[in-house]
This record gives C-alpha cells, sequence and structure tokens, in this order.
C-alpha cells in the first residue's frame, strides 16, 4: 500500500494528546474525509492516545497517509513498551477497564474506523494500528 | 595559574574593554537598537563587568555555580528576564555575554605577546567560562518564558469557565474546548457554586464548543451531572452535533439517564417548560 506523507509524535504528557488530535483532524481533512468520519477517527485516535499514556506509560503515534487507487486513508499507529494486554479480547468488550475510565474506549475505538489491529505482548508492549478510508 | 593574570588584565584596560564590548554588542548583527539605548547597555555593561573582574578575581574560573560568582549569575538573569519582557530575541540575549569573548580575547593576547602557549591555554579557560554564562542566560531566558505560559494557562482555566444564570433558576456553562481532568475540576468547582448562589434547579451544560468527545470526556461530563444532581439539580446537556452524536453511538456511550438537546436554544425552551414557563410571541398574548 503506498504510504504518501508520514509523521511522527512523542505521547509523554496529557497536553501530547491534544497534538495527536489536531494531526489526525488535519490529515483527515486532507484525504477530504466527510465531518462524520473525521470526528470518529479523530476520536478513536484520542482514545487510543490516552490508552497509550495512562495503561502503556507513554510512546509514539506514527500518523501515515495512504492511497489505494482512487481512495485515500489515514493509518495510525500506536505503540508503547508498556505492560501490555494480558487478554486482547476481555480488554475489547464494552464496560471491562483494568483503570478508571468507562471501559469503553479501546472497543468504541475499534468500532470507529474500518481496520483494527492490535498485537500485544505481556511485559512487552502494545501496538494498535486504525486506519480510516475516505 | 591564569585568574590573577586575567583579573589584572581587567582591572588594567577596563575602561577600553568596556568601550570595546559595548562596541561590539551594538555592531552585532540583529542587535535592537530600538529596543535599548546606548547609555542603557553602557551602565548594564559596566556592572556586569565589575561583577565579573569579582568573580574572575576569587580565581575559580570552572564552576559558575560556586558563590563568588553569584552576584555574576544574579545580574545575568535580571538581564535575561528583563529582555525576554521586552521582546528580545533568544540570540540577541545570549549575545550580551557571548559578545565579551573577542575583546577579552584581545586584551589577553596583548599581555602574552610573548608567550602563545599560555595564551591558548587562557584563552580555552576564558572561552568555556563565558560559554556556561551564556549558556546561563539562556536557561534563564526559557525559564521566564515558560513562567509566562503556565501563567496564562492558569489564566485561561479561569476564563474559560463561566456559568451564567439564564433565567431564574436556570444556569448554563458553556464548555469551550477541551475537557481535560483539570478543566474538569474547574468547571464542575464553578457549576456547583453558581447552582447554591442563584438556587437553580436546571443546569444546561452545553458543549457546543468542545471539538472532540471521547468516553473521557463523557466519563467527566457525567461526574458532573451526579454531583448537580447531588445538590438538588437537574442537568441538560446541550450543544450536541449530528458527527458527536453518531460517534458517541459508535463507542456505546450511554447518556440516557441525562436530557440531551442538539442547541442551547432547544434546552432553555425544555428547562422553562419544566419550570412551568412558556415563551410566545407579544402578538399571541
Amino acid at each position: 500500500m503506498p504510504v504518501i506523507n508520514s509523521e511522527v509524535l512523542p505521547v509523554r504528557r496529557e497536553g501530547d494528546i491534544v497534538s495527536v488530535r489536531q494531526a489526525v483532524r488535519k490529515w483527515a481533512v486532507e484525504i477530504k474525509c466527510s465531518l462524520v468520519d473525521q470526528t470518529k477517527v479523530v476520536t478513536a485516535a484520542s482514545e487510543l492516545a490516552r490508552n497509550l499514556l495512562i495503561y502503556g506509560g507513554g510512546g509514539e503515534v506514527k500518523l501515515e497517509k495512504l492511497q489505494e487507487g482512487l481512495r485515500g486513508g489515514v493509518r495510525v499507529t500506536f505503540e508503547d513498551q508498556g505492560p501490555g494486554i494480558p487478554d486482547i479480547q476481555l480488554a475489547l468488550s464494552d464496560g471491562y477497564t483494568s483503570g478508571s475510565g468507562m471501559g469503553l474506549g479501546l472497543g468504541g475505538a475499534k468500532r470507529l474506523v474500518n481496520d483494527f489491529s492490535i498485537e500485544s505482548e505481556v511485559g512487552k508492549g502494545t501496538r494498535i494500528t486504525i486506519t480510516k478510508w475516505k | 595559574m591564569s585568574s590573577s593574570v586575567l583579573a589584572t588584565v581587567i582591572s588594567n584596560g577596563q575602561e577600553d574593554l568596556l568601550k570595546e564590548w559595548v562596541q561590539q554588542q551594538i555592531q552585532a548583527e540583529g542587535m535592537r537598537r530600538d529596543l535599548i539605548k546606548v547609555e542603557e547597555l553602557t551602565a548594564q555593561s559596566r556592572e556586569f563587568l565589575q561583577r565579573f573582574q569579582g568573580a574572575v578575581g576569587s580565581g575559580d574560573l570552572i564552576n559558575i555555580r560556586s558563590i563568588a560568582w553569584s552576584p555574576v549569575l544574579e545580574s545575568i538573569s535580571d538581564l535575561s528576564r528583563q529582555r525576554g519582557r521586552m521582546g528580545f530575541t533568544p540570540t540577541e540575549t545570549a549575545l550580551f555575554v557571548l559578545s565579551l569573548k573577542a575583546p577579552l580575547t584581545r586584551l589577553l593576547r596583548e599581555a602574552h605577546k610573548d608567550d602563545p602557549i599560555k595564551f591558548i591555554d587562557e584563552i580555552t579557560v576564558v572561552g568555556e567560562l563565558l560559554d556556561k554564562l551564556g549558556l546561563y542566560t539562556m536557561e534563564v531566558f526559557l525559564q521566564s518564558r515558560e513562567e509566562v505560559i503556565i501563567r496564562q494557562q492558569e489564566d485561561m482555566l479561569e476564563l474559560s469557565t463561566p456559568v451564567v444564570k439564564l433565567w431564574d433558576g436556570i444556569v448554563a456553562l458553556p464548555i469551550i474546548g477541551t475537557l481535560d481532568s483539570a478543566r474538569t475540576s474547574v468547571v464542575m468547582e464553578s457549576l456547583l457554586q453558581r447552582i447554591v448562589e442563584t438556587g437553580s434547579e436546571i443546569a444546561i451544560i452545553d458543549i457546543t464548543g468542545v471539538p472532540t468527545v471521547d468516553t473521557l470526556v463523557a466519563q467527566h461530563l457525567l461526574k458532573t451531572v451526579a454531583a448537580a444532581r447531588l445538590m438538588g439539580a437537574d442537568c441538560i446537556i446541550s450543544g450536541i452535533r449530528p458527527q458527536i452524536a453518531q460517534t458517541m453511538v459508535h463507542l456505546a456511550i450511554d447518556l440516557s439517564a441525562v436530557t440531551t438537546k442538539a442547541t442551547l436554544a432547544e434546552a432553555l425552551k425544555t428547562a422553562l417548560q419544566r419550570n412551568g414557563m412558556k415563551v410566545v410571541s407579544s402578538s399571541a398574548v
């Protein structure tokens, strides 16, 4: 899949989540996503960036602009070297949280985007990739 | 070894040194002649030079954090903060100390005409010393900028959470921007306070100005609503735009326990109705 452009943002504090949201929104606008799709991918990125910070202890967010034939897309990868997720199915289920949140973020983010993949190894870290196609 | 020579060199050639240094500063590229007068610059430079000479006389040319150097650091601090406020760039601010290098080098060269090795030794020490002072200038400069930013953030937190009274018994809280944890506690506090002050039974929280509503924002909203309810006030959340509504459905955020409206106007209408009031056109009365 041809990647046109990419950018890496660190997430170390709460303010960085705002930068991630703004960057994702900018790129979603660039590939001419509708307002609803923009909001969806920005919200998904916001959830995952916050998880990265709270549960992963911070990490990196990589943004990529994709072009496949006529359709454009935004792919966002969230990577941390945190404790990892022991049970991914459980983490994805609505209402489950290991922290103090609502337990809707991870599963919700999956429903908000077109492609969602998650790899996690306990003790090593977690990588989540989401893609929103126009 | 070198300290005594440097101190002597400075005290012998003080006036020349000062003149040359000030000249150097004025001629430097990007010097803001419009922001500072030559007389003021000369006075600042003279004072610094006196303190610098005193510190050099102590014999310690390595550790600028020692007591002997504290008057010098103090004067750099003042200057750096002052220039930061006046709108100097970091480079222009650092130039103050760094431009002392050239005239000092010239003085030392004259003093060590016959001993190039000694000259090089000494100039290395002096160079490092001035670099350290230059870096310290930058440190203070950035610190003073950061202080401004922190103060502005605090100002913004206060500014951004006005609770307005719409009608007897109805208050509204328009939220603009991101609703993070720090913001939420300020928002909640001022809302609850106003509910008590005005004796309101209905509070409208308007989120038209919140660009992204994710689960954390929703959680903060629900907590605020719950707290208001404990105080006997019902909340209406308004300003839910179509794209936000769709996103919230995907996130499975359940706001069914709270009355929600698309616009603040709708929310006000509902609030008035609950208070047994109705707005009608004057011709219909």
